[in-house]
């Protein structure tokens, strides 16, 4: 490790420090506020994670968070607790592993049409099943406040940021970044492209379950159409573009202005909360390719190596 | 069975007119439509609001609306998409740009029709009669929409085979950058693809609001079904989209009669994944060397 990344490490630590004293201040609309952006952390950062460096444009997130959700709606009476993230992970992972062996060996565009309906399968699979089963929607009454769940949120931001720093580090990182300057490449090095895109898809895929697991006790009532939302997945995607995928930090810059946005309109004018998602992609493509990450490069290639 | 065949193949004949929309814009002008959906949505908005407004048939609507939707789409690639493609370096480069700015112009247009129409369903009985073949009775709406879908169809495949501007869209389809060595205009052509893609898609709206409820925020449900069709097709072939769509049309009544009609995403589905599985290129695509 140079100086550099332990100053980096020691100033993230001290940055989560702060944040998680945050309940002690307010635990009312500050906070839910707050476990909003936590979550949207996890959820873009993970997703980052995955699409940053491939340019797969994943919208299977709501698939994967809805998945966590129910995972916690069955197993919260007869499991103990602390084993549903688990559990959510594993099948996230499960399912990213199915969704990627079929659509990452073929173009982005297949991908992107999969994961695009996929959310929606999921829904009418489950809603099939429960009406089969004559069950509907389910009640999740815990004990759990809402800053335990933002504290679960917390650690689990840490975590997936610790595996982004880590698998930037790692052969498989370096084998992604690649991929995503030219896959033709990357193949005739002897990456096996597939094999790498599946791994990283399925990391995401769980971080995305896990929170779902670790928030459905915030929703107390849970049935399909509300957790398998596709509007999450997009929600995900720009906070992620927004920000912009070329540094770990990147997304956590797009998720702070848009959740506070978002909140805004949608107390305000909630008719146009879709109007502001078009826009919004519309800003990333034409205004801010490349997100903040790419506006603080360009800035700094303009005026000298000095600012930052 | 045998009417389960019926309804499919009268379902699927819209599909294919759809699809073809898609088609146009991908397969010739290369861009990856996601707002194709609500394309849709406004040509079934049109009819709806000349019909309940006017007591004009929504077929003399699609004078109207397919011209419009023409120039609107024209516009769009002119103004938003040209200048997408002019900048990128390759072609996943466009294909990522253009698929964030018609997620962005889709999400648009949902705000848009929703504040103007509100967000409630919408439909209007239209030729609700019966009509028998072969001993069955089926919606005389879907036969008249099935009937109009074909001729278009029919119309376009003929175009785009026999006419010298359907040779040069055929032609920038297969290789855009030799169609520019034999000097075609592929800017113009490829323009011209995407203002018909999108006309074509608009009069398929128009047909399925006859016998179809839709509401502002379903266009995406269409923009997934058309591009499923068109990859199980196969990009730019017009005989392999017609009878993708025609075995979607059929899949998809089959589940809704038999299982569940709420499963009709999930028929879409397990085709994609034979598709993807197995035949990638397309149903009469050649294995790419």
């Amino acid at each position: 490790m140079s100086a550099r990344e332990i100053r980096n490490l020691i100033l993230s630590a001290m940055a989560f420090g702060v944040v998680a004293l945050l309940p002690f201040y307010d635990t009312g609309y500050i906070l839910s506020i707050a476990t909003t952006m936590a979550m949207f952390t996890v959820l873009a950062t993970s997703w980052a994670l995955f699409s940053g460096p491939t340019h797969y444009i994943s919208l299977a997130t709501a698939a994967f968070f809805g998945l966590g959700t129910f995972v916690t709606g069955y197993g919260f009476q007869t499991m103990p607790y602390w084993s549903l993230p688990l559990i959510a992970g594993v099948l996230g992972a499960g399912l990213a592993g199915l969704v990627g062996m079929v659509t990452l060996r073929l173009s982005g565009v297949y991908f992107v049409i999969f994961t695009l309906g996929l959310a929606e399968l999921v829904r009418q699979l489950v809603t099939w099943v429960q009406n089969r089963t004559g069950q509907r929607g389910m009640y999740v009454l815990t004990s759990i406040t809402e800053r335990d769940i933002y504290w679960q949120l917390l650690g689990m931001a840490a975590l997936v940021f610790l595996v982004g720093w880590l698998i930037g580090r790692s052969r498989l990182g370096f084998a992604l970044r690649i991929i995503g300057n030219d896959e033709t490449v990357a193949k005739h090095s002897g990456i096996n492209t597939a094999l790498a895109k599946v791994l990283l898809f399925m990391v995401s895929g769980a971080a995305a379950a896990i929170v779902g697991a670790m928030l459905a006790p915030r929703y107390i009532y849970i049935e399909p159409s509300t957790a398998f939302a596709p509007i999450l997945s997009f929600q995900v995607v720009i906070m992620a573009l927004l920000g912009g995928t070329g540094r770990l930090w990147g997304p956590v810059a797009g998720v702070i202005p848009f959740t506070l946005l978002w909140e805004f309109i949608s107390r305000h004018a909630p008719n146009q909360t879709l109007l502001l998602l078009g826009l919004a992609f519309l800003l990333i493509v034409y205004v801010l390719p490349g997100g903040v990450v790419g506006l603080q490069a360009r800035l700094k290639h303009r005026f000298g190596q000095g600012g930052h | 069975m045998f009417f389960i065949l019926i309804t499919g193949l009268l379902l699927g004949g819209t599909y294919a007119l759809i699809a073809m929309g898609l088609n146009l814009q991908y397969g010739v002008a290369r861009i990856m439509n996601l707002a194709n959906g609500e394309m849709l949505v406004a040509g079934g908005f049109a009819a709806f609001w000349v019909y309940t407004a006017g007591q004009v048939s929504p077929i003399a609507a699609l004078i109207v609306v397919a011209p419009v939707a023409f120039v609107v789409n024209w516009l769009i690639y002119r103004i938003m998409l040209r200048p997408l493609v002019k900048r990128a370096k390759s072609r996943g480069a466009l294909e990522v740009d253009s698929i964030l700015a018609t997620f962005g112009l889709s999400f648009a247009l949902v705000g848009i029709m929703s504040w103007m129409f509100g967000g409630g369903y919408f439909n209007y009985s239209y030729l609700a009669q019966r009509v028998d073949i072969f001993g069955s009775s089926y919606g005389q709406n879907r036969v008249v929409a099935f009937a109009i879908a074909s001729l278009i169809a029919a119309g376009l495949w003929l175009w785009l085979s026999y006419t010298r501007a359907g040779l040069n869209m055929r032609a920038v389809a297969v290789s855009p950058d030799s169609a520019r060595l034999v000097g075609i205009d592929v800017t113009a052509v490829s323009a011209l693809a995407f203002g018909l893609g999108g006309a074509v898609t608009a009069t398929g709206g128009a047909l399925i609001s006859m016998f179809f409820t839709l509401d502002a925020s379903v266009g995406v449900l269409f923009t997934m079904k058309a591009l499923i069709i068109v990859i199980m097709g196969g990009v730019g072939d017009i005989r392999g989209t017609i009878v993708a769509a025609l075995i979607l049309g059929i899949a998809e009544t089959f589940v809704a009669r038999i299982i569940d009609p709420g499963l009709t995403l999930a028929a879409a589905y397990v085709l994609f994944l034979g598709v993807l599985l197995f035949r990638p290129q397309g149903l009469f695509g050649k294995q790419p060397t």
